[in-house]
């Protein structure tokens, strides 16, 4: 059974059909990848799943459960949570403090047991620190634990978007271009996270520009162009399929490959 | 030098109630970045409540709780009807609302009470304390202590626990926050209850001083904004220091130059921060990142 099951979604701005009815599914340990050329829907996409927008119509299945339009931190407590094209850190906090954020739902003490600095809570604070340490080690930035976050670069920041992400547990990660604006060595890193991850029993979501990184990857993928789901499959099937490819080059470089032929 | 003491006895009395109204400032801001110009109503309604209540026939502690607790519930009632709704809007515009929360509030109670001075008894007694050849009302150790204890219990609140830190995540980035699974309207809630239960405290502390009436909130706005802006907006240690230090700068200007430029040190202490040190004494600098 499907992890995540997305029926028939769709969402209109204004009358522009941004997405319009994309259903695919997402097993348990499974990495599938959204692409599509630029302003295909990606991310408003990804921005219903998550909460964020509520869908025009079609539905949202968390393990069977409907979540339509539930709220991003409630969507965060049954296990889904996400990271952004653009990034969203605490930008005034330490490296390793936004880490601890993520341990937010796990910790859970009592006010005046806190203020107390009760050896309970002190205990709780001490396991979500070290927590924190272990997944900044996993991402590569333990050696950045102390520094503000607003000073990192934007590679070692989306890794920190990943750990804060993975803090929580999740049984379904929606990852917003991991690698955009990574270098080549960032980037194989990030890849071997996820893959890591989802052997770990994660069902992952990606939305990627790297063709190489989503290639590798992938065990599936869903093309959108304008909104609509176009073709899916694994990837070397969707890589021959003459509409994404015409998606991708546009019409124009299809009619000259096709002048060339006659 | 008794003189000089004295001065330093009222100027660090009225202080520590500008330092509650500006702790108020501190958390609405910390969870919204909102600065909420209703903080001095809400001061203004713990005072009044709890003198009605008093009429009422209640006995002061209880009256002085359920002006706490009924100004905690009204704060809650601005961002329920007021705030919350507008969310989304710019900073600015919630910033407007509030002024006119804050003229809504105080025209309320004007007309739900009335237009006369009120005052309260003294929590224990009017006898003054001689110390070091000035004296000091009894009521004034009760004023600094309440901005002591709020101090120290916000600060716990905020380093050390776990909704506290919430409430600093909100801030900092509202959407990361609820991908942490922080619930944001919540926190909200929490805030203006808190900073109206605080500016309530301030209230029933400060009127067996000063009186109460329904227009006296404005100026403990502006006093514990310009406190809370001269100690760095955000910081409770800021709100801490940025009132005493205001209210000094006040008992000094009365004392030795006159009290009709009391008002005036407020408003220079604002000029002065915004213009050469605009994060304050403790402020973070500011930075985005483009």
């Amino acid at each position: 059974m499907s992890l995540l099951s997305i029926e028939g979604l769709s969402i209109e701005f204004g009358g522009v059909r941004a997405v319009h009815d994309v259903s695919f599914n997402l097993k348990a340990g499974e990495i599938v990848s959204v692409i599509g050329p630029n302003g295909a829907g990606k991310t408003t996409l990804f921005n219903m799943i998550s909460g964020i927008y509520l869908p025009g119509s079609g539905k949202v299945m968390l393990d069977g459960e409907d979540v339509t339009g539930v709220a991003p931190h409630l969507l965060a407590r049954r296990g889904l949570s996400r990271t952004f094209q653009n990034l969203q850190i605490f930008q005034q906090m330490t490296v390793l403090e936004n880490a601890i954020a993520g341990y937010h739902l796990k910790e859970g003490g009592h006010v005046l047991a806190d203020m107390l600095n009760l050896p309970s809570s002190r205990k709780r604070a001490k396991a979500a620190t070290e927590g924190a340490h272990a997944l900044l080690e996993r991402v590569g930035l333990s050696r950045a634990a102390e520094q503000e976050a607003g000073n990192l670069s934007y590679g070692a920041l989306k890794r920190l978007e990943i750990a804060r992400a993975l803090a929580l547990s999740p049984r379904v990660l929606l990852l917003d271009e991991p690698a955009a604006g990574c270098n080549a060595v960032e980037t194989e890193e990030i890849d071997n996270l996820i893959a890591e991850v989802a052997r770990e029993g994660v069902a992952i979501l990606l939305v990627e520009h790297d063709m190489k990184l989503v290639m590798r990857i992938s065990n599936h993928l869903v093309v959108l162009d304008h909104g609509e789901k176009i073709a899916e499959g694994d990837p070397a099937t969707v890589s021959q399929n003459p509409d994404v490819i015409a998606a991708y080059l546009g019409t124009q470089a299809e009619e000259e490959a096709s002048h060339a032929h006659s | 030098m008794p003189e000089l003491m004295q001065f330093l006895f009222s100027g660090v009395t009225v202080g520590a109630v500008y330092a509650l109204v500006a702790l108020g400032f501190t958390i609405i801001y910390n969870a919204s970045d909102v600065v909420n110009f209703a903080q001095g109503e809400f001061a203004m309604l713990g005072g009044m409540i709890a003198v009605f209540a008093v009429s009422a026939g209640m006995p002061l502690p209880l009256a002085a709780v359920v002006a706490i607790i009924v100004t905690g519930l009204i704060g809650i009632g601005l961002n329920k009807l007021a705030i919350e709704p507008a969310r989304g809007a710019p900073v600015v515009s919630l910033i407007i609302i509030t002024i006119g929360a804050a003229i809504f509030i105080k025209g309320a109670t004007k007309l739900i009470f009335d237009k006369q001075l009120h005052r309260l008894p003294a929590f224990s007694g009017d006898t003054p304390i001689q110390l070091m050849g000035a004296t000091i009302l009894p009521q004034s150790l009760w004023v600094i202590a309440g901005a002591i204890g709020v101090f120290i219990g916000l600060w716990l609140f905020f380093t050390r626990t776990l909704i506290g830190r919430a409430v600093l995540a909100t801030s900092n980035n509202r959407l990361a926050a609820q991908l942490v699974g922080i619930n944001i309207k919540w926190v909200m809630t929490l805030a203006f209850s808190l900073s109206a239960a605080i500016g309530a405290l301030a209230g029933v502390l400060i009127t067996p001083i000063t009186l109460t009436s329904y227009d006296v909130g404005i100026a403990l706005a502006l006093k514990g904004f310009a406190a809370a802006m001269l100690g760095g907006m955000g910081n409770p240690k800021g709100a801490l220091v940025g009132g005493i230090v205001l209210g000094l700068l006040e008992a000094m200007t009365a004392g030795y130059i006159s009290s009709q430029y009391k008002d005036a040190a407020a408003f220079i202490v604002i000029l002065m921060v915004l213009f050469f040190m605009p994060q304050g004494l403790f402020g973070l600098k500011s930075t985005d990142r483009v």
